[in-house]
């Protein structure tokens, strides 16, 4: 049908359940935004209705809440404190299974590759597909591409929700990453009050769409997404100003902005945690009591911690504000050195996250506009 | 650890002041404690058997905090038959609940509690045992994490020295996919200053952290306090958060003096 | 998107078997290592200044240079025990067997350096991983010019391998200097840290290639030097020292500004990371 045209289809609001019983017969384990203590995450779901409904989320630095009211929309709170991230990059996992006797001994090693089924992920927002995008060249754009990774992403289909509307820590406009969906995605849907417009980008997305035999989006439905899309991007006005922004902090390494903010950074690493591209884990093993078996972990880790950059008693980066500064800088300079893109896709989630609000936003235009000192 | 591991090392576990409640996390391992008890022969376990062999032993589990001068005597003695002493637990590490005596006049303590005060001879303080004699490792918590104590004894039988969970409590949480208390909900919550070893226990279950593995290395109490005072805390009340289980660490006991001074 | 198969071999240690330890006093050891599987050994071909990844089972891994020269069969690792892991292998000996996962990483630019002069700089403890490109030039003694080596110490008994130094002395067209921060009364070497040696070493600047290696003040005094010298950036290599986990870029440990130490360096010319190097708490 379409997949010549790539024409925008429409999808009436009842016809969501729809697509998700359509995914399902595909195998596909469907995930999407509900409920969870104050907050929406990802989980499985097989009824539209237990979809994330009745409240919106308000985002500031340090604070989230939800609060009641929807405005009859499915997708009215803008995101969680989880991106895409625990999808492909699972926060903890096993590497490798080791059969040994003890140091010394001979011993053989098994890669452990994760046995995941299809994973769809309904409602991901725009900036969350770009830091899919980030760490697809993190994982594999290199010699050695992550295997577990690849594995994972391969048996991902993402349907992402475009942002019709936006909290106070979004700043994808400055990072060229929303409000609408620029990179691959499998489908994209734009909510209004009636129903979605769907538009399929990949060949998986468009057998979806195929299946489903919807009619086109009508002219009213397209123009009217343009306007909602143009009032989200108006209406989001925290701004990073991105200009020269990997010089600007090469040049500002002493800055006396990185003491400044040691002294309020609780070094805790909860913006790494939920920053959807930091990518830093660590790797042990986990010896069985008997001595016979090994099994080597990896799990989410954080620049943050005191041991990330020790070595034998040695710390590299002994201050909280060599901590903060790595992050940073890392994430808006030296990430376009290592994979030719920023680190950031201005989704706000370091900010809203932060125990203390530690604005990144912020913390650049004080180094921005201080000079160096 | 210098102990090349014996093929059945001796395990002993002594208890000072303390609730136990760390030794029956060793209980509690069930399965895995039959493991144990092959891989160690378990010389010296009160809770566990009245079975007492004399030292010296590969491994010592020490329990508890000195709080009497009889005590203090006993872990010298303790020391002297351990190959490697690993204190377990924040009375062993920080000196447990009853550190909050170290602030107060012990004297006046015993005659509000006790109908005959002159029968109870305590030290005016209770500490963690590595201010008494060297201890080769620490376990936090309160109380320890079972696990963790089957990780270190099993290093322990491979010749290797521990590696602790690192971090804050805060990336055990994120980890598990958990939401912040303090950021959705304004609970004030110790994770972002404490160690990590429990998985985030106490967030998983709704509520805050109360900092019973103790400060995280490099932890910045002032700036955690900070945050708490705009949540609502008088200084007096953060100074209480800093003064739990944990109170007795440095870190802590430093953090909630400040606060108590600037409270005027 | 598919998994490759040498990624996935990356991952994994391949067992080899101590055939020879030889140690430099009690913290100090070198390790010759025979793969349990010949086949594997073209996997692990390598150049000098590359390192693997060594396994204890059921312990952990280390990042160690390989020290042996290339075109042997067996692989040397010459490890100093500072660590959880590495206590672990104080202990094996002959017999026992480790795991080996690379190689990875830079090497020297021996290369580059052939028909030139070369200037040798260590310091203190660290210079394991620059030995094996000093054995690999005088194995091949005519493709280089003048050779000179500077090493400091901060006490003798730091000087582990005097015996090769003096050997080294002894090489033609070679220069060996050695000095001591804080000598004994047998010391006869010169006083003072290893930066001053370079008051007594002849560099011509058109054809001098540089190896530093070692604490991080040395390496920064050393480069202040040699550009004062007059020799360029771009020939001035350093080794740097990270903590590294994955080695192969992965984990974000070893990252020194926008570089990955494991698979960008360990090897860099100074030219490279000139912009970080010597930045406090980078």
């Amino acid at each position: 049908m379409s997949e010549s045209s790539g024409a925008p289809q429409w999808l009436e609001r009842g016809g969501l359940q729809q697509l998700l019983d359509e995914l399902r017969a595909r195998e596909y384990d469907v995930h999407g935004p509900v409920l969870r203590d104050g907050a929406i995450a990802f989980e499985p779901v097989v009824d539209t209705a237990e979809l994330a409904s009745g409240v919106h989320d308000v985002q500031e630095a340090g604070r989230y809440r939800l609060e009641p009211g929807d405005g009859g929309r499915t997708f009215a709170v803008v995101h969680g404190p989880a991106a895409l991230k625990p999808f492909t990059f699972a926060p903890r996992e096993p590497l490798l299974q080791v059969q040994m006797d003890g140091p010394g001994s001979s011993f053989e090693c098994e890669p452990v590759l994760p046995d995941t089924g299809r994973v769809a992920v309904l409602g991901a927002r725009p900036c969350d597909l770009a830091a899919l995008a980030v760490q697809d060249r993190v994982f594999l754009g290199d010699r050695f591409p992550d295997p577990h990774y690849a594995a994972r992403r391969e048996n991902l289909l993402t349907i992402v929700v475009n942002c019709t509307r936006s909290v106070s820590t979004c700043f994808c406009t400055s990072m060229g990453t929303g409000p609408e969906a620029r990179s691959a995605y499998d489908l994209a849907l734009t909510e209004q009050d009636d129903g979605f417009v769907v538009r399929a980008r990949s060949d998986a997305g468009r057998e979806i769409l195929g299946a489903l035999a919807l009619p086109e989006a009508e002219e009213a439905a397209l123009d009217r997404e343009r306007i909602d899309l143009e009032a989200c991007r108006d209406g989001i006005d925290r701004a990073l100003d991105t200009t020269d922004l990997r010089e600007l902090l090469y040049e500002n390494l002493s800055h006396a902005r990185w003491d400044d903010v040691g002294e309020r950074c609780l070094g805790c690493g909860n913006c790494t945690m939920v920053c959807p591209t930091c990518f830093c884990h660590d790797q042990r093993d986990e010896p069985e009591l008997d001595g016979k078996a090994s099994l080597r972990v990896r799990q989410w880790d954080s620049c943050f911690d005191p041991d990330h950059a020790r070595i034998h008693g040695f710390d590299f980066r002994a201050r909280v504000r060599d901590r903060y500064r790595q992050w940073l800088v890392h994430k808006l300079a030296s990430w376009e050195d290592q994979f030719g893109t920023s680190g950031c896709v201005g989704c706000g989630r370091c900010l809203t996250w932060c125990p203390v609000g530690i604005d990144l936003t912020e913390e650049v235009a004080a180094i921005r506009g201080g000079g160096t000192a | 650890m210098s102990a090349v591991a014996p093929a059945r090392p001796r395990l002993a576990v002594f208890k000072f002041a303390s609730c136990d409640g760390c030794q029956l996390q060793l209980l509690n391992l069930e399965e895995e404690l039959l493991a144990l008890a092959e891989r160690f022969e378990v010389a010296h376990f009160l809770e566990a058997s009245s079975r007492v062999l004399e030292g010296p032993y590969d491994v010592v589990l020490v329990e508890g905090s000195i709080t009497t001068a009889h005590d203090a005597e006993r872990i010298r003695g303790i020391r002297e038959q351990a190959g490697w002493l690993v204190a377990i637990g924040a009375c062993a590490t920080a000196g447990g609940i009853q550190h909050l005596r170290n602030t107060a006049a012990v004297e006046d303590w015993k005659r509000e509690v006790y109908p005959h005060p002159e029968w109870i001879e305590v030290l005016e303080t209770s500490t963690p045992i590595s201010d008494h004699v060297r201890v080769d490792h620490e376990i936090h918590g309160c109380p320890v994490d079972k696990h963790e104590v089957l990780r270190v004894l099993t290093r322990s039988l491979l010749g290797a020295l521990p590696d602790p969970p690192r971090g804050s409590v805060c990336v055990e949480c994120k980890r598990r996919g958990q939401v912040c208390v303090t950021v959705a909900r304004g609970i004030p919550c110790m994770g972002p200053v404490t160690r990590a070893g429990c998985g985030a226990l106490c967030p998983s279950l709704g509520r805050d952290c109360y900092a019973c593995f103790g400060p995280s290395r490099d932890a910045d109490p002032a700036a955690l306090a900070n945050r708490f005072r705009e949540l609502g805390l008088s200084p007096h009340d953060i100074a209480r958060r800093f003064r739990g289980i944990t109170g007795g660490d440095p870190v802590f006991r430093d953090a909630a003096q400040a606060l108590e001074d600037s409270d005027g | 998107m598919s998994v490759t198969a040498p990624s996935v071999q990356a991952l994994v240690p391949e067992p080899a078997e101590i055939i020879e330890k030889r140690s430099f006093g009690s913290r100090l050891h070198a390790y010759r290592l025979r793969l349990r599987d010949p086949a594997a050994r073209p996997r692990f071909d390598f150049l000098p200044g590359q390192f693997n990844m060594v396994y204890v089972p059921g312990v952990g891994e280390v990042a160690i240079s390989i020290s042996s020269d290339p075109e042997e069969e067996d692989l040397e690792h010459t490890i100093r025990i500072v660590g959880r892991t590495t206590e672990v292998i104080d202990r094996l000996d002959v017999g026992d067997v480790l795991g080996l996962r690379g190689p990875f990483g830079s090497s020297w630019p021996l290369n580059e350096a052939r028909w030139k002069d070369v200037l040798v700089v260590t310091g203190g403890l660290g210079c394991a991983p620059v030995t094996g490109a000093i054995d690999y030039m005088f194995r091949r003694r005519a493709s280089f010019g003048r050779i000179s080596i500077l090493h400091g110490v901060k006490q003798p008994a730091d000087l582990i391998h005097r015996d090769r130094f003096e050997a080294w002395r002894r090489e033609p067209d070679t220069w060996v200097g050695l000095t001591a921060d804080q000598p004994d009364r047998a010391w006869r070497d010169r006083v003072g840290v290893v930066t001053e040696l370079f008051e007594e070493v002849e560099i011509d600047p058109v054809r001098t290639v540089v190896f530093v290696c070692g604490p991080q003040v040395m390496a920064v005094m050393a480069v202040r030097i040699l550009e004062r010298r007059g020799v360029p950036s771009s020939r001035i290599f350093l080794s740097l020292e990270r903590s590294m986990k994955c080695a192969v870029g992965l984990c974000g440990h070893c990252q020194f500004g926008p570089e990955f130490v494991c698979k960008d360096g360990p090897i860099f010319s100074h030219e490279r990371v000139a912009r970080f190097f010597g930045v406090p708490g980078l």
